[in-house]
């Protein structure tokens, strides 16, 4: 593989640039604690043990994704019953109701963005750690794909939280928040911090030690 | 191998503090090689910068990232579109966003009064979570950058102003109203079918909210006022 360009990355000729304001700094190699002159913020060449807290948060995540997907997440109880959801549970009720598009909506915003997210950050890791050169692009992609649908994970927490504040129709029927709801919601924010921690800019590293 | 920057390594032993391209060169010279040299903020590339027709973006030459854009609108169309999402946020959550009926019985909520009943039912993980994610963060996040926004506008220099522009950056992506708008046409779909809903005020500020927040993105994204916030060398 060829390396497309003459023009190297910052770091490989000693220049630093501000996570927080993207200022090019020249750093003297003696300091140790480097300030961005315009926004203070802490100057690093690449965000601190980016890996091993990545992997730190994306454990505990998967940890958390069993129960989360276990655990019922949403009871609702009627005159004479109580029906206990999973998410797994909510979505095939959604659809036997008759709104699949609603049920693929759930589906894709509860179990395909956390799932994807937990295997492509674990193939991303690993990818780095092993210095792969493979596909640059397509992995600095995938990663962009996975910073932008996190969020939107969040949705089956905002759905529970609506339906437990006004379904309370006293003995008719009352929907509460099971345990599960913990754990997914914990296993959003650490996802997120996940792809927050982890810095693409070590996708491409690999390419210029390989070739500088 | 060539490069178009020019590093003298001399500098490095005169200065203990970081200091932007290039050193020892008066204001001028640093503001005309700062307007020359971009880094991507994802890849690390080292690239030259380039001039933009209006509406124009630049995506990095390795990484295809989005490096920069020259706007077509100006930041005081940013600040009224963001003043207007204010307005409408205090109305989102000032008011009920639908209520139900069922038997008789009527039932409405605020989006605080679903964090509170959340919270004494014993979830106050959740309950939190909600606070932060729908109100909090946005709320911080929407009043700091019409501050930021109107002391840029009015000129007016403040010692705070890097630290404002930080805060936005770290609370935008927590700050998740779009996706709690979906939340809510989940939940009504959901409910549709076995109750009778009626609309609330909020509802429709919510609304109004996604659309103008969705316009001010698209006019100004806060990385870009980083170039308005003088250096102190």
């Amino acid at each position: 593989m060829s390396r497309p360009h003459a023009i190297p990355s910052a770091a490989a000729i000693g220049l630093h640039t501000c996570h927080a304001c993207g200022l090019v700094l020249r750093v003297p190699p003696q300091l140790r604690q480097a300030r961005c002159p315009r926004c203070h913020a802490g100057v690093h060449l690449r965000k601190p043990d980016s890996i091993t807290r990545t992997w730190a948060l994306l454990i505990a995540a998967a940890i958390l994704f069993i129960p989360a997907n276990l655990l019922t997440i949403m009871e609702t109880h009627s005159l004479n019953s109580t029906q206990r959801d999973t998410i797994l549970s909510g979505v095939v009720s959604l659809w036997n109701g008759g709104s699949w598009p609603l049920a693929m909506l759930v589906f894709f915003a509860s179990i395909v963005v956390p799932m994807v997210k937990l295997i492509s950050l674990t193939f991303l890791l690993l990818s780095v750690q092993r210095g792969s050169t493979w596909r640059p692009l397509e992995r600095a992609r995938l990663y962009r794909l996975l910073e932008f649908i996190g969020r939107w994970s969040m949705l089956d927490i905002y759905v529970i939280t609506l339906l437990s504040a006004l379904v309370q129709l006293q003995s008719f029927a009352s929907v509460s928040a099971g345990p599960g709801s913990i754990a997914f919601g914990a296993v959003v924010v650490l996802t997120m911090l996940a792809a927050m921690t982890f810095d693409p800019r070590l996708i491409w590293d690999a390419l210029d030690q390989g070739h500088g | 191998m060539s490069t178009n920057v020019s590093i003298d390594a001399k500098d490095h032993d005169r200065s203990p503090h970081p200091s932007p391209l290039p050193l020892g060169e008066g204001e001028q010279g640093f503001r005309s090689f700062h307007n020359s040299v971009i880094v991507c903020h994802e890849c690390d590339q080292l690239q030259r910068k380039i001039a933009l027709p209006p509406g124009g973006a630049a995506t990095c030459c390795r990484c295809s990232a989005l490096l920069y854009r020259n706007r077509r609108a100006t930041p005081a169309s940013s600040l009224a579109l963001l003043l207007a999402a204010a307005i409408m946020f205090v109305l989102a959550n000032a008011f009920p966003i639908f209520s139900l009926e069922m038997h008789g019985i009527r039932n409405a909520t605020t989006l605080f009064g679903a964090v509170q009943a959340l919270w004494h039912k014993d979830m106050p993980l959740i309950s939190a979570l909600v606070l932060f994610t729908t109100i909090l963060a946005p709320a911080v996040e929407l009043s700091t950058f019409i501050g930021v926004l109107s002391l840029l506008h009015f000129r007016r220099g403040c010692q705070a102003l890097p630290w404002l522009l930080r805060l936005i950056l770290v609370l935008e992506p927590w700050s998740m109203i779009e996706v709690f708008m979906l939340g809510v046409l989940v939940s009504l779909v959901k409910l549709w079918h076995m109750m009778n809903i009626v609309p609330g005020i909020a509802l429709w500020a919510y609304a109004a909210l996604m659309v103008l927040l969705a316009a001010a993105t698209a006019t100004l994204d806060a990385r870009e006022l980083w170039d308005r916030i003088p250096l102190r060398a």
